[in-house]
Formats: structure tokens, sequence, C-alpha cells
């Protein structure tokens, strides 16, 4: 690709980024208006300029807040992702371990974190708070991990595989050699909804854990709520948002990165 | 001397289909021989379990001369489209753990002897069906096999990739003085390429002719038109029809 083309290239795809950002901009200046015009009081809406000042005024509680949050989102989407593609790669091996333990991974995905999250920070103990949040929200992760590293694994070309075990393969070279090749898009897709769940199960997690031991941002917005500071509420909620989208962005540009020369998904990005 | 040798393998597959039904062959070392047959008469199922992906029901499958290392070509390139063309016929050496440099020398040897110098480093989408078809060549001779198996490897080709690709097979059969056992439905394919032709009746499979021709047989540029080759079509589709093949 010549430079030309790749200006061609970012000059297509600037309205995905600029539109956006016109609409947000209409919205906010439509909200703020409105606010005035009717003089909501600030505890039932805040204007966006009220929430930028409590953004400002809170930065760094609310930052510390963010990395506590993120900390937790973080440690369980790794784990969630090991256990995930492990719990996978078992699967693959053994038609009865598969058997035995779907069902277990399907009830551990049907049964609402919220009901078994108290159990979890009871058994855990309050005193490792940390643990226990992590806990929570690895359950809520793993699953589409395990769904889309499972189908990826068993989607190898079956010739491949033939072709392997005639030149007399070993089944970790074919694991590692065709098998996980061939489940990374599979992976990656379900790492990127993984994500997404992770930082919910983080704030579920936080949720119920209540007041005075869990310190991140789900904690700000109950206890902004309980102290009618609206405007804080909204600056952790934004936060929240903007955390959410960042991972949604690392894990696309993770997959482009890794898929761009070869997979049909990320080739017409490339191309 | 036989190289392999197939003798009353019966193989019937798990939904109930009767595949193969006393089937027997030998095939000599240095023998190029096809496997001629219509859709579904178990040709592929025979090369399966000569290359022991498979296992018989009944009968034997046996090397008298010992097992020799095998190649086998797909009808579809099968290469992992993640890997470049050196890495994707470096596999073979790849799985005997081969020293990396070593095999990659003789990746490219063998990409080079398939006309493929220059595209080490492509990958399988940026190829031609014709040249991932090479890559997969390249990738069954790698491994320096005495014995190569080819299921309907062109079939998928246009005819002019196909005469081509046809055209370097016999070069590197004569070359490394490969056996080869080639498994098609095209009666022009088999008569230009092979020197001795097996015919298989439909479902269960089962050899009804062996025909040898004419070893000889100049195989120059318009060999494929030459009256040996169109001799030979005709004794091929005569026994196809003895079979029941041809309508």
């Amino acid at each position: 690709m010549t430079q030309s083309d790749q200006n061609k290239v970012s000059m297509r795809r600037a309205p995905d980024i600029l539109f956006p950002l016109v609409l947000a901009a209409l919205l906010l200046g439509a909200w703020e208006g409105a606010i005035h015009y009717w003089q909501v009081p600030h505890y039932v809406l805040p204007a966006p300029s009220a929430i930028a000042h409590a953004l400002c005024a809170n930065f760094g509680s609310l930052m510390e807040s963010l990395g506590s949050t993120l900390a937790v989102t973080l440690q369980a989407f790794a784990a969630s992702t090991i256990l995930g593609v492990a719990t996978a790669i078992a699967f693959t091996q053994s038609r009865l371990i598969e058997r035995t333990l779907y069902p277990y991974a399907v009830i551990l995905q049907v049964t609402p974190v919220v009901a078994i999250a108290p159990l979890i920070l009871i058994w855990v103990g309050f005193e490792r708070i940390n643990l226990a949040l992590v806990i929570v929200a690895t359950i809520v992760a793993f699953f589409p991990i395990l769904a889309g590293a499972t189908l990826g694994l068993k989607s190898a070309d079956f010739n491949l595989l033939d072709l392997a075990r005639l030149h007399g393969a070993s089944r970790l070279q074919i694991l590692w050699r065709i098998r996980l090749p061939t489940a990374l898009p599979y992976l990656l897709s379900g790492m990127k909804t993984a994500g997404g769940l992770a930082l919910i199960g983080a704030v579920v997690a936080e949720f119920v854990a209540g007041s005075g031991t869990a310190t991140g941002l789900a904690w700000r917005i109950v206890e902004s709520g309980n102290r009618l500071e609206i405007a804080t509420l909204f600056a952790a909620l934004a936060l929240l948002a903007f955390t959410g989208v960042m991972i949604f962005a690392a894990l696309s540009l993770l997959e482009w990165t890794l898929l761009r020369r070869w997979h049909e998904s990320a080739l017409g990005e490339a191309t | 001397m036989t190289l392999l040798s197939l003798s009353a393998v019966a193989k019937r597959f798990s939904n109930g289909t009767q595949a193969l039904r006393d089937l027997s062959f030998t095939v000599a070392p240095g023998e190029f021989v096809s496997l001629l047959g219509p859709s579904g008469c178990g040709k592929s199922t025979a090369l399966r379990l000569a290359a022991n992906l498979l296992a018989p029901d009944s009968g034997a499958i046996t090397f008298p001369t010992g097992k020799p290392e095998i190649g086998f070509v797909f009808q579809e390139p099968t290469l992992m489209p993640w890997a470049d063309a050196l890495a994707n016929a470096r596999l073979p050496l790849d799985l005997q753990n081969a020293p990396r440099g070593q095999a990659n020398d003789r990746a490219a040897s063998a990409l080079a002897r398939v006309g493929l110098a220059g595209f080490e480093r492509a990958l399988p989408r940026e190829l031609s069906g014709g040249m991932r078809m090479r890559v997969s060549l390249a990738r069954a001779l790698v491994a320096r096999p005495k014995l190569l198996l080819l299921d309907e490897p062109f079939a998928a080709l246009d005819e002019i990739t196909r005469a081509q690709l046809g055209d370097d097979l016999l070069r590197l059969w004569r070359e490394d003085g490969l056996t080869i056992l080639f498994v098609t439905h095209s009666v022009s394919e088999s008569a230009f390429l092979s020197q001795r032709v097996l015919v298989m009746t439909p479902r269960p499979g089962t050899i009804t002719a062996d025909i040898a021709l004419d070893t000889d047989l100049a195989r120059t540029r318009d060999g494929r038109l030459s009256p040996a080759t169109i001799e030979a079509q005709r004794a091929i589709s005569a026994a196809l029809n003895g079979a029941g093949a041809l309508v």
C-alpha cells in the first residue's frame, strides 16, 4: 500500500470518529441547555459542566477508585483467559473430560452471578476482599473464553490433522502448531466479549461487597448516590464507560495486530 | 518387487456404507499408478488406508520392503493460512524436530523445485489456486518420500494449470525415482500420467480392470494428444463402461 492509498483509507475512515464526536457535542450541548432552561435541580440531573467540575474536583480519589476497579478487572480477565483456554484444551484432549465438565461450565454461566457473589464473599472472607472480587469477575468473564477457545480448537482442518499424524506428530505438536493457531480468531472474539464482562463482574462484585471494604468506582457510585452527589456519580459512571471502551479498543487492536495478515475477519481493514 | 500391497481389503463406515469390498492391488517401486473411478467409489478411502490414516475392517495393507516415507497431497491445498509458503512446506520437518536452519534450506529447495522460488514469504491467501497446490506438493516432497499418495490433487484447478502441474509431477517422479499412487476421476489425466491404471467400480469399491499403458510413451508437449494417449483413453473408457460407471 502506498502512502497516498493510506491517506485515502484514513480519509474514508475519518467519519467513523468524526460523526460520533459531532453527535456527542450536539447531545451534550442540548443537555446543558435543557438543564439551564428548565432549572433542573442538580441532585436530579446535573449539567455536563457540573459533571466535568465534579470529575476535576474529585480527580485524585476517582482515579484511585478507577485503579482499584481496573486492577480487579484486569486480574479477572487474565484469570478467565488462562482458565478458559486451559479448560478448552482439556476438553479437546478428552471427550470424557468434556462430557463430565461441560454441564458445570454451563451452570456456572447461567447462574446469575449476583446470586452467588455474597457466598463467595463470605467464603473468601472480607479480609481478602480483593481476591473475592477477582473470583466473582472471573466467573462472569470465563464462559465466552471457554466457548470461543473450544470452538476454535475443534475447528482445525481435518486433513491438516491427518497430515500431521501421517508425519508422526505428537498431541502437543498438533495442539501447538495447528489447533492453537486455528483457534486464535475464535479466542480473540471470546476475549473481546470477556473484557467487557470482566468489568461488569468487577462492578457487580463491588456492589455486593458493600460499604467500607471495596474502594472501586462501583462503590463510589453507591456512595455518591447516598449523598445525593449526582454529579460525582455521573463522573464515576463516565469513567466506567470510558474504561469499558478502552478495554474493547485495546482488544480490537490486539485482534487486528495478530490476524491482519491472514484471517478474513481482519483483511477488510488491511487491504 | 512390491512396495505397497493391499489384499482383500474391506472398509465399512460407521454410517453403514460399505466403501470398499475385496480390494486387492500391488504397486511396484518406481511405478506411477492411477486409481480411477467415479465419485464415491472409495478411491480416497483406499488412499487413506494406504497411508494408515484409516484402518481396514478386514484384509491387509503391507509394505514388503519396509514402510517407506510417505508424502500425501489432498484435493484441497490444505495449507495453514497463518503460515507463509516456507513454513507450510517445512511442516513435516518441523514435526520431526529437524534443526530449523536445515529445515528452512530443504523447504526452500522443495519450493524451488515446484517453481515457487521467491515466494517463500507469501501467505496462502496471496497465492493463486495453482500456486497453493504447488506449496502442498512441495510440502509432500520435503521429507523426501519414497511413496507419494495424491488424492485428486488437481481436480479443483482450471485445465491449463492442471496440465502444467501434471507435467511438473511427471518431472519430479522421474528426477526422484518416486513411486506414485494417484487418485483421479479424469480418464485423460490417468491416461497421460500413469504407467498403470486401476479402474474401480462404484460402491462398494473394488478393482475391475488393471490396464498397463505404454511406459515408453513419449510425454512431450503434445503427448496428451499423441495417438498412444488417445488409444489409452479409449481402453480406460471401455473398462469404465464395463464397470457400469459411464452412462
